[in-house]
């Protein structure tokens, strides 16, 4: 079954203990006073957990929320909670500029169910931002994950569902199995230019060795290669596949190589 | 002398008891009163399917012909519950079909569904008139299918938010000729495009269809068509609000609007463009509920159309209206009385409209006399708003405000926001539902509990200090039902010390708080009718009673533990030998 943690932003993110308590600690915490010395009572002095004003000497904010649980049982609960304060720049709070610090994506945390938005609604308005407004966005629903799959030339779409495959080689017998069609009056009778290989999609195999490619637009819009990254995170990020022929691909394979951490990728070239 | 009325007598006064709340209170007068009250109830509630179970339903109600019933915890709503938690439908819709076959209607609310449910009413049900389905998912279009072409007097159908495995747009060829019935058609969620011709022939038979809710991909071409059949449609959802018409198709669509001289609501309105806004103008003055929470119009526009809706009670719109655009509101739309604005870059913070502020709430709230229900997504509040919101608005239910950054102090003094809630709490005396958001200390919290007294469902994220602040909740919200919260600093104190608490309310949920596993497994000890789950990929045998738990969903239930739960969800009742918490509480 699939079972969601709270996801967290994968970059610039630090774990910190910030309510240094011990094992026991949560037991301990005190009991509920009927005086108001409860602060000095509760723990909280040597942790992060205190409001001051934006000039104080509170770090620089760090918005990493939502519960990491650890992996092992005994490890201390990871509780990143910080009031936000104000950058060291005096930055008022209600600023939207997020382009000054230099953490910017972690400041960006993608807290799973914040801000509350149901699922349906997020879907629909991210098909109607997006800038194709014609086409709907990958829509994870229970259990799917269907993306609309074009290929240049064919009279239609279709749509598969990304978590029915686990592996790129598994996609692409089955686009290949849906879209061979349309190939075959095109491909001729290349054989596999066996050099350059995408490491994990046979593309010349999926597409009888012509000149196509298979592409993806990603959450950011950006169109790229498809391989580049690690299955798991291309259905996470990928919102609509397209074949393209090879000769528009061309200004995708560079960034594609720049966005790819792996410098070894060959891009796809027939 | 024996007092007792007859009970034919007694049925024809309890005839005229509507509300449940009332049934209920009838119920407990006296045995006599409960036997006939419960023969005569014929309209049931169950808010938490497993609070009771279907069998005690079905028994104790037996003339039951409606059934609403309620699954997963508010927060499913936002990806918070894990993918097969529960709330499955199937053994209520099997006990039924055996117990109650005579049921009518069946509403439920984020709940699993699957087809077999779906064809289990469709042959169990013969006189099987309502299904609304409301965030609901498990199921396909080929369940819909099958109530279409079984159910021959089914009025309402309605789809709102589900999930729906989309297998094609056939399921609604499947609706008999025969059927005339149809009062209320919503299929909005759906992605497929049905057969017009299939949906223009069931429109034209059914006079008495009052809501049709259109999906989006329903183009606006058809839509003409669609009204011109039920000029007497009291509700609509429109398709896609995008095609490229030429001037005759535009003109004989505006005319075909203009003699909906019944509508009253109006909703769907998705890819609006701006040019196709003056067609809805000739029905602005008769609408009293306008939805364009998925019209991405831009704030002069909006302006136009609101200020034609002078009997507008109901708007739901995006941040795009911006302050201005509110203002206008506030001077058109004076009837107000449910207000929601939502934002329209959803994830992206850096997209939201920053000409929407605080003060586009409290213009509306200036002028607008009958507000009472908000929901109010924003990047940054005052307490200064919130004390003028609350001097304004005193008459207001329902107050959910989302700062969508977490932790947001007063933009203007950088304070917390808990002068601004106690300003709401102490202000609105009938205040039923509070949402809390932004910079707030366990002061907050002590306001809510000291004035909140008609409080009945408080949703809490990213605030607080320390137990301190579920102490105050807990102990003062005397009316306190649905507690949810998520990402509190809080632990195992207040919980237990206020355990008899909870026992009076339907159900709390907790995320990300402090709250550790050896306080969950006392407080299931000590509370034996609660259901007091912990949900949680550790499995509970490696965890050490004084880690933290993920989430714990705890409510008051006649039904005992339940049977269907994952591996991920624990209760005491799993692993009895893991034993007593070794925790020393006082």
């Amino acid at each position: 079954m699939s079972y969601r943690l709270p996801s967290v932003d994968k970059e610039g993110l630090k774990e910190r203990n910030y309510l240094g308590l011990s094992d026991s600690s949560s037991v301990d915490s005190s009991t509920i006073p009927n005086v108001s010395d409860k602060k000095s009572s509760l723990n909280f002095k040597a942790t992060e957990l205190r409001l001051g004003l934006p000039e104080s000497q509170s770090p620089q904010r760090e918005t990493d929320f939502g519960l990491l649980s650890p992996r092992t049982p005994d490890e201390k609960l990871l509780f990143p909670l910080l009031p936000c304060k104000d950058h060291a720049s005096g930055h008022k709070r209600g600023s939207l500029a997020k382009s000054d610090s230099n953490n910017a994506p972690a400041a960006k945390a993608q807290v799973v169910g914040w801000p509350p938005i149901r699922s349906y609604r997020k879907n629909t308005m991210a098909s109607s931002t997006s800038k194709n407004t014609n086409e709907v966005d990958g829509k994870p629903g229970l259990g799917a994950l269907f993306v609309k799959v074009s290929m240049d030339g064919a009279p239609y779409l279709r749509k598969v569902d990304l978590r029915t495959y686990t592996c790129y080689q598994h996609l692409s017998s089955a686009l290949e199995k849906m879209f061979s069609c349309f190939t075959l009056g095109q491909c001729g009778l290349h054989g596999a230019h066996g050099k350059e290989r995408m490491s994990e999609v046979k593309l010349k195999d999926l597409l009888h060795g012509s000149e196509f490619v298979l592409t993806y637009e990603d959450k950011d819009g950006d169109w790229m290669l498809v391989g580049d990254v690690p299955w798991e995170i291309f259905t996470e990020t990928c919102r609509k596949l397209k074949i393209m022929k090879g000769s528009d691909s061309i200004g995708l394979a560079p960034s594609a190589v720049e966005k790819s951490k792996n410098k070894d990728l060959i891009p796809l070239r027939v | 002398m024996d007092l007792r009325l007859p009970s034919k007598v007694l049925e024809h006064i309890f005839s005229f008891v509507d509300s449940n709340e009332d049934r209920n209170s009838v119920s407990l007068v006296c045995k006599s009163w409960y036997e006939t009250e419960r023969r005569t109830r014929k309209k049931i509630f169950v808010r938490n399917c497993y609070a009771v179970t279907p069998e005690a339903v079905a028994r104790r109600f037996p003339e039951m012909r409606s059934l609403t019933l309620k699954g997963k915890p508010h927060f499913a709503d936002y990806n918070l519950v894990p993918d097969g938690w529960g709330g499955y439908a199937w053994p209520w819709i099997e006990a039924l079909a055996e117990k109650s076959p005579s049921l009518e209607e069946l509403r439920l609310k984020r709940m699993v569904v699957t087809d077999e449910c779906l064809e289990k009413i469709a042959a169990s049900f013969k006189e099987f008139k309502a299904l609304v389905l409301t965030s609901c998912e498990g199921f396909s279009t080929d369940g819909l299918a099958a109530i279409a072409v079984a159910c021959s007097n089914l009025r309402e159908l309605e789809l709102r938010e589900c999930i729906v495995e989309d297998l094609g747009g056939d399921w609604l060829s499947y609706f008999p000729e025969t059927l005339t019935s149809l009062v209320s058609l919503d299929f909005s969620c759906l992605d497929s495009a049905v057969k017009l011709s299939d949906l223009e022939r069931l429109v034209s038979r059914s006079p008495n269809l009052k809501s049709l809710k259109l999906n989006r991909a329903v183009s606006l071409e058809a839509l003409g068509s669609l009204l011109r059949l039920a000029p007497q449609l009291v509700e609509l959802g429109t398709g896609s609000f995008s095609d490229k018409l030429d001037q005759e198709a535009v003109s004989k669509l505006s005319q075909a609007f203009s003699e909906l001289k019944q509508l009253k609501s109006l909703s769907g309105l998705w890819d609006v463009h701006p040019e196709y806004i003056p067609l809805l103008y000739s029905v602005c003055p008769r609408l009293t509920s306008l939805n364009l929470s998925y019209a991405t119009v831009q704030m002069p526009d909006l302006v136009e159309l609101l200020s034609r809706c002078s009997n507008l009670q109901k708007l739901w719109v995006m941040d795009l209206i911006e302050d201005k655009g509110l203002e206008a509101v506030a001077s058109s739309c004076k009837e107000l009385r449910e207000l929601r604005v939502f934002p329209s870059g959803a994830e992206d913070l850096d997209e939201t409209n920053v000409a929407m502020t605080e003060q586009g709430l409290v213009s509306v709230s200036e002028v607008c006399p009958n507000l009472e229900s908000v929901l109010y997504f924003c990047v940054q509040f005052t307490n200064e708003a919130l004390v003028t919101i609350a001097r304004n608005r005193p008459n207001l239910k329902c107050f959910r405000l989302c700062v969508m950054e977490p932790f947001s102090p007063d933009h203007k003094t950088q304070k917390p926001l808990d002068e601004g809630f106690k300003a709401i709490v102490e202000g609105c005396k009938d205040l039923q539902r509070l949402s809390v958001s932004g910079l707030l200390t366990d002061k907050a919290f002590q306001y809510i509990g000291t004035h909140g007294k008609k409080i009945r469902m408080l949703s809490i994220a990213f605030a607080g200090e320390s137990d301190l602040m579920l102490h105050h909740l807990l102990s003062g919200c005397e009316s306190l039902n649905k507690l949810e919260i998520r990402d509190c600093p809080f632990g195992d104190t207040a919980l237990l010390e206020n355990a008899a608490k909870l026992e009076t309310m339907r159900s709390l949920w907790m995320s990300s708080c402090f709250v550790s596993f050896g306080a969950c497994k006392l407080l299931s000890q000590k509370m034996p009718k609660l259901n007091v789950e912990v949900i949680d990929e550790h499995p509970p045998e490696t965890r050490p009673d004084s880690s933290p738990v993920e989430r714990i969903y705890i409510y008051r239930t006649l039904a005992g533990p339940r049977l269907d739960m994952p591996e991920f969800v624990w209760t005491i009742h799993k692993n009895l030998e893991i034993g007593v918490s070794n925790l020393a509480i006082e």
